[in-house]
C-alpha cells in the first residue's frame, strides 16, 4: 500500500530534480524573509543564486538548536503571523525551548508524510488508529493525528496515561492500530496482562512507535506481546514533527519524504558530508516550510543513509534507526535531557558541589533517573528531616528544570569519579544498543 | 556545659562507617558515646570525643563532612525510671527533642544521656531549674 505512489516512488534524477528547484526556492524565502539567515549568509557571502546544484549545499551553514533558540520564540518564522495557524515547542531542554510555527499550508504537507507513514505500516480508511502519544506542545500527538485524519482512518486521540482506560477502549472500540513510545507500549501490555487481557486477544495489525531509543530486542517484545508488527516513526519539532521518516513493511530502515526534507549525513567533528552508508550525525533541510524553514538542521541525531532499492518499491532513501547522538543529550520517558539542565539546577541551590552524576536505568519496562549529588559542610545538618528537605528541594528544582521527578542521592565529597578530561555526567545503564 | 560532638554525614555504602572509625582510630581518638541515625539514602554518626577539634581534622582529611554540635549532657541514675523522670519534665516545659542517645559509664556508675533540642539555652535552663545534674563537658571528655 504506498500514499502517493507518484511522490514515493518517482525515480532518482526525477528527485532530485525536484529537490533542487525546491532547495533554490526555499533559500531564497529564507534569504528574504528570516532576518537569521539573511545576516548569517550575507556575512559568509554565499547567496541564493550560488545554489546551482543540490550539491552547492555545502556552502550553506549549519543551523543549530542555539540558533534556532536565540530567535525564540518567533525569530525564525518567514511568514507575517496572520499566516502561522498552529505553534508546537520543544521541551526547552537546554535553555529556552524552540517553537515550531506551521501555516495551514505546513499542516496539510505535515498530514502528507505522516499519511504515507501510516500507509507504509499498512493503516488505511478502515482502521481504528489509537493515538497514545501526547496531544499538546509536543509534536507527537498531533502529527500522527493530521496523517491518520488525512487517510480517513478513526483516531482516538487518548494521549498518555489512563492506561486501565486504554486497554478497556482497546477492547471496546477494536482498536487496530497503537501509536505509542516503545516504553509505554511495554507498559501497556503489562498492565492489560494485569488486567486478564491478552494484549494478543485485541487483533492489533499494526504498531507505530517513536519518540525514544529502542533495541531490535525491545521490538521483538512488543510485537509478541501484541502480536503485531512495530514499525519506527522518526521526526523532530524543529522541521515538522513525527512523519519525517517512518519504516516500511520490510522493517529495515525509515523512508525519509525526500521531496519534502533533504537528508545529508556529516562528520559531527568536521561537519563534512559522508557517503553513503557511513553512520554519522544526520543533517536535514526543509524543501517545503512556509511558516518556518530550517536549513541544514543538525540534529545531533547519529545514523547512516542507504540508498539502494527497497523490497516496498519506494526508491526514498532510507535511514538506519537512531543508534546514538552526537551531543550528551540523553532521552528519557521520551523526554529529551542534558547534563547541563541538571547543572543549572543544582546551580540554584548556593553551595552545591558542582560535581554530579546521571544515572538512567530501566529496572523494570519504565527509566529512571538518578541524579548523585557531592554533598558540602552547607548543605549538611545534623538532623535527618533537614537533610531530607535539602534532598526534596533538589529533586524540586531538577523536575522544574527537565520536567521529570528524579531521585536524589547525596553522595560524600569526592566520591563521584574525576576524569582528565570531559566529566562523564551520564551513565546509561539501559540496554539500547 | 554544653558538650561539643561530632557529626558526620555517611554515605549509604557498604564500609563507610568502617572508614570513618578507622580513621579515628589511626589518629588515635577515642570514643566515648555513638549513635548512627539511619535512612534508606544516608546516615548521620553522631560521636562524643576527647578533642572534638583534633577528630574533625582527621575526618575531614579523610573527605568526610563533620560538624561540630553542641548537645547537652545530663546525668541520671542508672535505675530504673531515670530517663523517664526526665523526659517526663521535658513534656511538661513543651520542650521538643531533636534526638537522644545514652550511655553508662563504669566510675560513676551513673547514666549519662545527651540531649539535643531547637534551643539548648531554654533546655539548659529548665533542667536547671529542676535540679536536675548536667554533666559538664570536660567531665564527659575525660571519662
Amino acid at each position: 500500500m504506498i500514499w502517493n505512489e507518484e511522490a514515493e516512488c518517482m525515480s532518482r534524477e526525477e528527485l532530485r530534480e525536484i529537490q533542487l528547484k525546491k532547495l533554490q526556492k526555499i533559500v531564497k524565502k529564507a534569504y528574504e524573509n528570516v532576518p537569521y539567515y539573511n545576516k548569517k549568509y550575507t556575512k559568509l557571502g554565499v547567496f541564493p543564486e550560488d545554489i546551482e546544484t543540490l550539491e552547492d549545499i555545502n556552502k550553506l551553514p549549519f543551523t543549530t538548536k542555539d540558533d534556532l533558540r536565540e530567535g525564540y520564540p518567533f525569530g525564525m518564522f518567514a511568514v507575517p503571523p496572520k499566516e502561522i495557524v498552529e505553534v508546537h515547542s520543544s521541551s526547552g531542554t537546554t535553555g529556552k525551548p524552540v517553537v515550531s510555527g506551521y501555516t495551514r499550508k505546513d499542516l496539510d504537507n505535515w498530514s502528507e508524510i505522516m499519511a504515507r507513514g501510516l500507509n507504509m505500516m499498512g493503516i488505511h480508511e478502515e482502521d481504528i488508529i489509537q493515538n497514545t502519544h501526547g496531544y499538546g506542545l509536543f509534536t507527537g500527538g498531533f502529527g500522527v493525528h493530521y496523517g491518520a485524519q488525512k487517510i480517513g482512518s478513526i483516531v482516538v486521540p487518548i494521549s498518555t496515561g489512563q492506561t486501565r482506560r486504554q486497554i478497556e477502549i482497546m477492547k471496546d472500540f477494536g482498536t487496530t492500530t497503537l501509536i505509542f513510545t516503545p516504553s509505554y507500549g511495554l507498559y501497556l501490555a503489562e498492565v492489560a496482562k494485569e488486567e486478564g487481557i491478552d494484549p494478543k486477544s485485541v487483533g492489533l495489525k499494526a504498531i507505530g512507535f517513536g519518540a525514544e531509543m529502542w533495541t531490535e530486542e525491545m521490538r521483538k517484545k512488543i510485537e509478541n506481546d501484541f502480536n503485531a508488527p512495530a514499525f519506527n516513526i522518526y521526526g523532530l519539532t524543529e522541521l515538522m514533527g513525527p512523519g519525517i521518516a517512518v519504516e516500511c513493511s520490510s522493517q529495515n530502515g525509515l523512508h525519509i519524504s525526500e521531496d519534502y526534507f533533504l537528508p545529508e549525513i556529516i562528520d559531527p567533528n568536521t561537519g563534512k558530508q559522508l557517503e553513503e552508508g557511513k553512520k554519522g550525525e544526520l543533517v536535514l533541510t526543509n524543501l517545503e516550510r512556509e511558516g518556518m524553514p530550517i536549513i541544514r538542521f543538525r540534529t545531533k541525531d547519529i545514523t547512516s543513509l542507504h540508498y539502494d532499492k527497497c523490497e516496498c518499491t519506494r526508491t526514498f532513501v532510507k535511514m538506519d534507526r537512531i543508534t546514538g547522538r552526537s551531543d550528551d543529550m540523553i532521552k528519557v520517558k521520551g523526554v529529551a535531557i542534558f547534563p547541563s539542565q541538571i547543572e543549572k539546577a543544582l546551580l540554584k541551590i548556593d553551595s552545591i558541589e558542582p560535581h554530579y552524576q546521571i544515572i538512567v536505568n530501566r529496572p523494570h519496562l519504565m527509566d529512571e533517573i538518578e541524579v548523585k549529588v557531592e554533598a558540602s559542610p552547607d548543605i549538611f545538618f545534623d538532623e535527618v528531616k533537614e537533610m531530607i528537605n535539602i534532598k526534596k528541594k533538589i529533586e524540586d528544582y531538577i523536575e522544574n528544570e527537565i520536567g521529570l521527578r528524579v531521585k536524589v542521592s547525596l553522595v560524600e565529597p569526592k566520591s563521584i569519579p574525576r576524569s582528565e578530561g570531559k566529566a562523564v555526567r551520564v551513565i546509561d545503564k539501559r540496554d539500547l544498543h | 556545659m554544653k558538650i561539643s560532638q561530632l557529626s558526620i554525614f555517611l554515605e549509604n555504602k557498604e564500609g563507610r562507617l568502617w572508614n570513618a572509625l578507622d580513621a579515628l582510630a589511626n589518629g588515635g581518638i577515642n570514643i566515648r558515646a555513638l549513635s548512627l541515625a539511619d535512612t534508606s539514602d544516608f546516615g548521620i554518626l553522631r560521636i562524643i570525643v576527647h578533642d572534638p577539634e583534633k577528630a574533625k581534622k582527621i575526618l575531614e582529611e579523610n573527605d568526610f563532612i563533620v560538624k561540630i554540635i553542641d548537645v547537652v549532657g545530663v546525668e541520671l541514675d542508672d535505675t530504673p525510671g531515670g530517663l523517664a523522670n526526665v523526659l517526663k519534665l521535658l513534656n511538661e516545659n513543651n520542650i521538643n527533642l531533636e534526638y537522644i542517645y545514652a550511655f553508662t559509664h563504669e566510675k560513676t556508675e551513673k547514666a549519662i544521656l545527651l540531649l539535643q533540642s531547637k534551643d539548648l539555652d531554654i533546655l539548659i535552663n529548665v533542667l536547671e531549674n529542676n535540679n536536675v545534674n548536667i554533666v559538664p563537658s570536660k567531665e564527659v571528655y575525660n571519662l
